[in-house]
């Protein structure tokens, strides 16, 4: 394997880990403020859907890009009022949402486009494209360092540069800004944050949105950034590959970004190499690598090695004054 | 709210929750620009109007007793068991490995194995979440979600690498011996000299998931085992005070319920495809929670409700036939709003006919 053989698949792997990073950030968000998401796949699915659709009617990706996160929102909106107002169980709205997401997308993807359940190719300016840095033609020729400038890091497309910045951004404000520390708060004791005069259900409904806009961001950049259009649940798992990166994460922010990282290389050493033949070892099927994500999380979810623990209100309604 | 009478609480608010998830879904098939009422009149014919409908309609019905079965157990131990895809996918490879290798002389005799491995199969793929559960209290839901992917991933690998016949390429295991074929419903009823439609692949196995409701009502509520399930579901820390373990209780619900998801490809594998295929649960596993959910957890309600989701399924494939516009994923909205309705936002229904009673009451008195 060559120097860049190495680079292309670090490459591959910057593009497939970009929505693991916003799905997991998104259920970063809602889990760290005690509100358990199952539904981010859903969420995803919506608005890959409704992105490209808008994409392919108005010709522009931006629009698209507003379609798909009102609708990752207003399912988001709905998991909010069915976990928080009516206070039900969040894991069981959570598989509705999933639900919803992939029967609207296909029944309403088939009665709009008649094409099986797919949106229309999109092209030009109704997709995201890639983004060239400067100077990647002169850079690139220096040894060692220049492919990684000109190869790896230039030529995504903006969400994949959005997905990054979204790391650091969320660190801070969770952990540097007095939102943060009361949703943080509200995941592990709503009773002191509700004691402290600040309303439980509104920090909440403004953390399930957010994973909504972000849930959004990623679907958007499946369907209009990294393809080029919807398929029927084109999502295909990777909102809890996300669930199972937060967990990886022990859900922080940026253990969360090392934790896509390294199930986006999975992905992009599965797609590349399907078996894995290595001498005196045997063959190591695809269908490991694509299930390696899940066990690793068992692994770690087992207390093999480290221990992840959930924020402690978390999947529980808040009761005012039982 | 406790004092609801148990009529209002077990029969009206799950018809309230039902009705109002129909009433959005018709808004659905409007929007689409159809009419739902003719929409719910193909439903009804398509899956009842007929022998053959009928025939399939029972046929789906068997696959969501028993995946609905599963959940119901495991909720009573207040343990969400999601992962009823993955092992009746599991459960469908024990039954595969019993009619593939096994020359047997009379389906009577293959039948019963099978059960039983299926039922095996089936358990052992949810005894790994259960024991992380007991032991670690890692959350049975993430734990059972990420089985279903490693789950299918295993069938993917076993089909293209070991059970594909060689020279063959579509991803299934040969065919199975003939003595493993179970009797059709146009065969059993052929039995009493009753005419019984060829191709509805409605089978034996349908009886058995009544026995399997049957059995289940007794494990939950006539037995030791049952109760003490029960009253860790209701609360844990009176059940552990009791003297009941919470390991125990754990392991032998999700035990119970993962061996009813795997039974459940008795139906589909042994049953109708009478080959192992990859897809061979089709979702099953997942219209059981929004059957368990409607059904109250209780065998009665299950059936029902199965019953229920085999007509949508059934009709739905007409419909499409009818109503190009409508395609099938309908069925799937549905099922999301029964879950959604009947599951998450039960309060939205409960409460309100809460207040509503005790004004009553209060007015009585």
């Amino acid at each position: 394997m060559d120097y860049l053989t190495i680079i292309q698949i670090l490459d591959s792997m910057l593009r497939l880990s970009a929505p693991l990073i916003f799905a997991c950030l998104a259920g970063l968000f809602s889990e760290r403020s005690g509100i358990f998401d199952i539904g981010l796949e859903g969420k995803m699915l919506a608005s890959a859907f409704f992105s490209a659709a808008m994409a392919a009617a108005t010709g522009s990706v931006w629009l698209g890009l507003m379609a798909g996160l009102t609708a990752s929102m207003i399912l988001a909106a709905i998991h909010g009022v069915a976990s928080i107002t009516f206070k039900g169980n969040q894991l069981i709205s959570g598989v509705a949402i999933n639900f919803l997401a992939s029967g609207m997308t296909a029944l309403i993807g088939q009665n709009w486009f008649r094409l099986g359940g797919r949106t229309p190719s999109l092209s030009g300016d109704s997709r995201f494209l890639p983004i060239d840095f400067p100077f990647t033609e002169s850079i690139g020729k220096i040894p060692i360092v220049g492919p990684i400038y000109s190869d790896l890091l230039s030529g995504h497309t903006i969400l994949v540069y959005i997905a990054l910045i979204t790391v650091p951004v969320t660190w801070w404000l969770l952990f540097r800004t007095r939102f943060g520390l009361r949703l943080r708060a509200v995941g592990e004791n709503p009773e002191a944050v509700d004691t402290g005069g600040v309303s439980v259900s509104f920090l909440r409904y403004r953390a399930v949105l957010i994973c909504g806009l972000l849930c959004g961001l990623g679907g958007a950049y499946l369907a209009t950034g990294m393809a080029a259009g919807f398929i029927r649940d084109m999502t295909a798992g990777k909102g809890f590959i996300a669930l199972a990166a937060l967990i990886f994460a022990k859900w922080r922010p940026g253990y969360a970004l090392y934790a896509c990282l390294l199930f986006g290389l999975l992905e992009a050493i599965a797609i590349r190499y399907q078996n894995i033949t290595i001498e005196g070892f045997g063959t190591i099927p695809v269908q490991f690598m694509q299930a390696l994500p899940y066990i690793l999380t068992i692994v770690i979810l087992a207390g093999l090695v480290g221990k992840a623990i959930p924020p402690k209100a978390g999947g529980e309604p808040y009761i005012k004054e039982r | 709210m406790k004092s609801l009478p148990k009529g209002v609480d077990l029969v009206l608010i799950p018809l309230i929750n039902l009705l109002l998830a129909f009433m959005i879904s018709g808004l659905v098939v409007v929007s689409i620009g159809e009419n739902p009422f003719r929409a719910m009149q193909i439903i009804i014919n398509g899956s009842l109007g007929s022998a053959y409908g009928l025939g399939y309609t029972l046929y789906y019905a068997t696959n969501f007793i028993f995946t609905g079965l599963a959940v119901a157990v495991a909720f009573h131990a207040r343990m969400f068991n999601i992962g009823g895809e993955g092992q009746a996918m599991v459960g469908a490879l024990g039954t595969a490995l019993v009619c593939l290798y096994i020359e047997w002389p009379h389906w009577t005799i293959a039948f019963p194995v099978a059960i039983l491995a299926a039922a095996l199969f089936g358990a052992a793929w949810s005894a790994i979440p259960a024991y992380l559960q007991a032991k670690r209290g890692s959350h049975i839901v993430i734990t059972t979600i990420m089985f279903n992917f490693i789950a299918y991933s295993l069938m993917v690998y076993l089909l293209v690498h070991i059970l594909k016949p060689k020279g063959q390429m579509a991803p299934e295991s040969a065919k199975f011996v003939a003595g493993s074929n179970l009797p059709t419903a146009h065969e059993f009823f052929g039995w009493f000299g009753m005419v019984f439609p060829k191709s509805p692949p409605l089978n034996i196995t349908f009886l058995l998931a009544l026995l399997a409701c049957f059995l289940i009502w007794l494990f939950i509520w006539r037995t030791r085992m049952g109760y003490a399930i029960r009253a860790f579901g209701w609360s844990e820390t009176a059940a552990v005070y009791a003297g009941i373990s919470p390991f125990r209780i754990i392991m032998v619900s999700m035990l119970v319920s993962g061996g009813l998801a795997g039974m459940m490809s008795i139906n589909t594998v042994m049953g109708e495809a009478e080959r192992l295929l990859i897809d061979s649960v089709q979702g099953a596993g997942f219209v059981g929670i929004a059957a368990a959910l409607m059904g109250r957890s209780h065998p009665l309600g299950v059936f029902l409700a199965a019953v229920l989701f085999g007509v949508l399924y059934q009709g739905g494939a007409e419909l499409e036939f009818e109503m190009p516009a409508v395609s099938r994923e309908m069925i799937v909205v549905i099922q999301a709003l029964v879950i959604l309705f009947t599951g998450a936002l039960e309060n939205l229904v409960r409460v309100p006919i809460g207040k509503l009673f005790l004004k009553l009451n209060t007015k009585q008195n």
